[in-house]
């Protein structure tokens, strides 16, 4: 062996520090259109922004919703599961997204954590009873879409109803924007938008909002 | 474009699902019994109903559960939705004029 095989031997410039190991290594799957996103934002009162944030850990949780293993996972959690399409619910670092009657998408945000730490943690609490806990994180990225115009972005493309009155700030559903599937997922008033496409159609997805974008550049036409 | 109102999820535009043929086709009880014949019948062969026809959905871009939906087939009007695990639903209005 001549030279060491590591990340640290081989990851010169990338400025992360030891044990680092692959993940200084990893790509997001819109790192190539980081500078188109950046200057596709658009300032205003009609103003409206894209960004990617990559490599969230997210788990995928499946159990039965009326078991004592899902009362474990949700004593683990901190936080009940949301028992209906929509709903979602919050605790500290970790947010759960409903994805079916016994699916749910726990999305967290805790610093040095990875999705395996998540995972190992859910997968204690389910124990031995019927259920899945998987670490997805690679599965999929984030689109964060906000600023005033940032629904009438997603109405291009999006059946839902977005208006106030039927989705708001907690809200996350599964649906297609454009011709992608991804869950929504509307976080504040700005109006702030997270879109979750799987890692294989964010590229299309992004260059499909940066195009529906575009439009609120120029003045309103009447 | 059909509304259908998921059990789960409420109502959704047809191109959010799947569609997946007749509903309430029962497997055969003992397969091994069944001649060739018997089970083209069981494979093959559909009812093609004028008016109310009960048939599978699934919500591949949201719950990504299976369904069961009750449509008129003249009119395209979704009757009803309904779990796998509840029976077919009367309507007693469908079909009755034409």
């Amino acid at each position: 062996m001549a030279e060491p095989m590591n990340a640290e031997g081989a990851g010169a410039g990338s400025g992360t520090g030891a044990g680092a190991g692959p993940v200084a290594l990893r790509i997001s799957p819109l790192a190539h259109l980081a500078a188109r996103m950046h200057t596709a934002a658009v300032t205003g009162p009609r103003g409206v922004t894209l960004t990617e944030w990559p490599f969230r850990t997210m788990v995928n949780l499946r159990v039965d919703p009326v078991s004592e293993a899902a009362d474990r996972v949700e004593k683990s959690l901190g936080a009940p599961l949301p028992r209906q399409c929509g709903h979602t619910t919050a605790s500290g670092p970790h947010t759960v997204l409903w994805l079916g009657p016994d699916e749910w998408l726990v999305l967290s945000q805790a610093e040095g954590t990875d999705g395996t730490a998540v995972a190992a943690e859910l997968r204690a609490a389910l124990g031995a009873d019927p259920g899945s806990v998987v670490d997805v994180s690679a599965n999929r990225t984030t689109l964060e879409l906000s600023g005033p115009a940032a629904r009438q972005v997603l109405e291009k493309g999006c059946p839902l109803d977005l208006h106030p009155r039927a989705f708001g700030p907690g809200h996350a559903v599964s649906t297609t924007v454009g011709p992608v599937a991804a869950p929504l997922w509307q976080v504040d008033d700005v109006p702030t938008y997270r879109l979750l496409p799987r890692s294989s159609f964010a590229d299309y997805l992004a260059r499909w909002l940066i195009d529906a974008m575009s439009e609120y550049r120029g003045p309103e036409l009447p | 474009m059909l509304l259908i109102s998921c059990p789960w999820c409420g109502p959704r535009d047809e191109t959010e699902y799947h569609y997946g043929g007749q509903a309430h086709v029962p497997y055969p009880g003992n397969p091994a019994d069944l001649t060739d014949e018997e089970w083209a019948g069981y494979v093959f062969y559909r009812d093609n109903p004028k008016g109310p026809f009960a048939e599978r959905w699934m919500h591949g871009t949201g719950c990504r559960r299976w369904f069961n939906v009750l449509r008129d087939t003249v009119s395209y009007e979704v009757l009803a939705a309904y779990r796998l695990d509840e029976p077919r639903p009367e309507i007693p209005q469908a079909g009755g004029n034409r």
